[in-house]
């Protein structure tokens, strides 16, 4: 009996949770497959199912353009993080040299500054580096906030892996660059994952930087491009095409954590347990 | 070609000692083994071989070439590690390959060697498992023949059979010494454990505070020990030591019993005498001492006796006889062998 209530307990909390989390999710998707006045009405369940809004956006807007840059920006900003982490996570974790641990504490310090601290000294140093309105500019300002953390993770997972690996490698007459890209990497592929995935995640939802960097819309991602979805007229707010571009952007990051999750898991927990 | 000679070796970390001018040559084929209690500096001094720790100062001569400043690869020395250190993402095959992936090694080499290495450690059909499908015995071979394709001129073990359960250990030490015979290379060995150095060496370096305590054979370290201390490490049970007062020929010892000794020194010094060196005697025997049995353990082949002396002196003896073994709280008059001891001074060393 006692049991039965706290299992009945924990369903219950469960589904508060998740009712939380997902209701906006809900009902952006609802909202989106309405059309017309019928868009201002408010219900919980699905009226209709209308896609026009989805066709709008990719025929009124340059959706598919905003799109393709998120996905460039994004996954630049992965791959150079990691392969940026690896090395210094390496370098961090496993050679010995004077100022490593004020090196390292540096570098956690840059993360402590808000992005709106630094948005108009970063605005002018991409002005001079030539970056401006270009998605170059935009990987390499969210670099600020990615590579901290995926340093620190890799760091700790580095230090983790034993380090007579690393002799056997030595005697073996491997060079560090080998040690790095043939033992090191594949050892640490689920703290990649999920380093590399929370990377992603930054990259794809980064709204200050890309709205200030930017000046055209061919060069804008996807967060700037739905806050400056227009309408017809000044007096039109398009609701529904912008519903349907937040329910577009969210299915690939879904996708992502679905095929990574047991990565993400492993990876989260794994430096914590063993440190 | 693979003589491997120390030259007033040292090695410091930060304000630590840890390898005091070591002196030590090692002939072409000879199976050495470093042993000694843990912090005594032997797996350092390993490493310092291998090239795994730069020497303070000092050099090490491998083959005829100086290489204390060549990278541990350039040395022609495998080492394995006691946590066997392989590749966990890689199958044994791999694993054992994956060394001598060096341009001048063609595919067929690799081949030939890995499967004979494989063969030799019965390995062969373990070839595609990864590390995590073997049994720690398994992965010890796997790390083993890693060492062996590379051919280097001396092999280096870190406490390879620590790992290992008692009987595994005791087979792969067989294992080891067999490969020894058949590969015939220079092989240095660390372990703490004195029963594998005892069984493996052709010679034993025994350390002690990064310092050679004593080297030589087993017997030698075992028949003479040079200083209390090598008298103490080797053999199991450990040594007795009585302290004494020694007198034309007789030492009085704690308890205040005395005892006939075949030397010519006078004054304090401290008798060793193994725990088979002890025999039962009769109480009327001149020369005996008395004693109370503790505790008796059987050991199959012989009984473990602990007793004690009328002061309190601990006192092991080993009963290897068929008569009815001593009982707990029983009495003995004990008869110690007088060409069996060991005489050491205040100093530690040894008194002829």
């Amino acid at each position: 009996m006692k049991r039965l209530i706290n299992g009945a307990a924990l369903t219950l909390a469960c589904a508060t949770l998740a009712i939380f989390l997902l209701f906006p999710l809900y009902y952006a998707m609802i909202t989106s497959l309405k059309s017309g006045a019928e868009l201002f009405h408010v219900t919980y369940w699905p009226t209709e199912f209308d896609f026009t809004n989805y066709l709008r956006i990719w025929k009124e807007q340059q959706f598919a353009r905003n799109i393709l840059n998120s996905v460039i920006v994004a996954t630049s900003v992965v791959a150079l993080s990691l392969a940026l982490a690896l090395t210094a996570a390496y370098a961090l974790g496993r050679v010995q040299f004077a100022g490593r641990r004020m090196l390292l504490y540096s570098i956690l310090a840059i993360s402590m500054f808000p992005q709106i601290a630094v948005l108009s000294g970063l605005f002018e140093v991409i002005r001079v580096l030539g970056l401006y309105n270009s998605l170059a500019g935009l990987i390499f300002s969210y670099m600020i906030f990615t590579l901290p953390f995926t340093v620190w993770v890799l760091t700790t997972f580095m230090r983790d892996l034993p380090v007579e690996i690393e002799e056997a490698a030595i005697l073996d007459g491997l060079s560090p660059f080998v040690i790095v890209t043939q033992i090191f990497m594949p050892l640490m592929a689920p703290a990649m994952a999920a380093t590399g995935l929370l990377a992603f995640i930054a990259a794809w939802n980064e709204f200050l930087f890309a709205l200030t960097f930017t000046l055209s819309n061919e060069q804008r991602t996807v967060p700037v491009a739905i806050a400056l979805i227009t309408g017809a007229s000044e007096y039109e707010l398009p609701w529904g095409n912008i519903m349907a571009a937040s329910v577009i952007v969210t299915l690939p990051l879904i996708a992502l954590v679905l095929i990574f999750q047991r990565h993400l898991v492993a990876g989260l927990t794994a430096g914590a347990v063993k440190g | 070609m693979a003589r491997v000679r120390l030259d007033n070796l040292s090695k410091r970390f930060g304000s630590t000692d840890v390898i005091r001018s070591i002196d030590l040559d090692i002939t072409d084929g000879e199976f050495v083994v470093f042993v000694g209690p843990s912090g005594c500096g032997k797996s350092t001094l390993l490493r310092l071989i291998a090239g795994l720790e730069e020497a303070t100062s000092g050099a090490i001569w491998i083959g005829d070439k100086d290489v204390t400043h060549v990278s541990p690869a350039k040395r022609g020395v495998s080492m394995v590690f006691q946590s066997y250190a392989l590749y966990p993402h890689m199958d044994a095959y791999r694993n054992i390959a994956f060394g001598l992936k060096i341009p001048d090694t063609s595919e067929d080499t690799v081949d030939g060697r890995v499967r004979k290495a494989a063969e030799m450690l019965q390995i062969a059909d373990l070839l595609h498992r990864r590390p995590r499908e073997l049994s720690g015995g398994q992965r010890q071979r796997v790390a083993i023949a890693r060492a062996i394709v590379r051919q280097p001129q001396v092999f280096l073990f870190d406490e390879p059979l620590s790992n290992l359960d008692a009987a595994l250990r005791a087979r792969t030490r067989l294992e080891i010494a067999r490969l020894h015979d058949a590969l015939k290379s220079t092989m240095i060995f660390v372990t703490h454990d004195q029963l594998e150095a005892m069984t493996l060496a052709d010679r034993i370096v025994l350390l002690n505070n990064g310092r050679v305590e004593q080297a030589g054979t087993p017997t030698d370290l075992y028949r003479r020990p040079a200083t209390r201390f090598a008298a103490e490490f080797i053999g199991s049970p450990t040594m007795n030591i009585l302290s004494a007062k020694i007198d034309e020929g007789v030492a009085t010892i704690a308890s205040g019993e005395r005892l006939a000794i075949p030397t010519q020194h006078r004054g304090e010094a401290d008798i060793g005498v193994r725990p088979e060196n002890i025999a039962l005697a009769s109480p009327e025997e001149p020369n005996a001492l008395h004693a109370r049995v503790l505790h008796v353990e059987d050991v199959g082949e012989s009984r473990i006796v602990h007793a004690v002396l009328a002061d309190g002196t601990g006192l092991t003896l080993r009963h290897a006889d068929d008569r009815a073994p001593p009982r707990k709280g029983e009495s003995l008059a004990l008869r110690l062998d007088p060409h069996r001891l060991h005489l050491f001074g205040k100093d530690g060393r040894r008194i002829e």
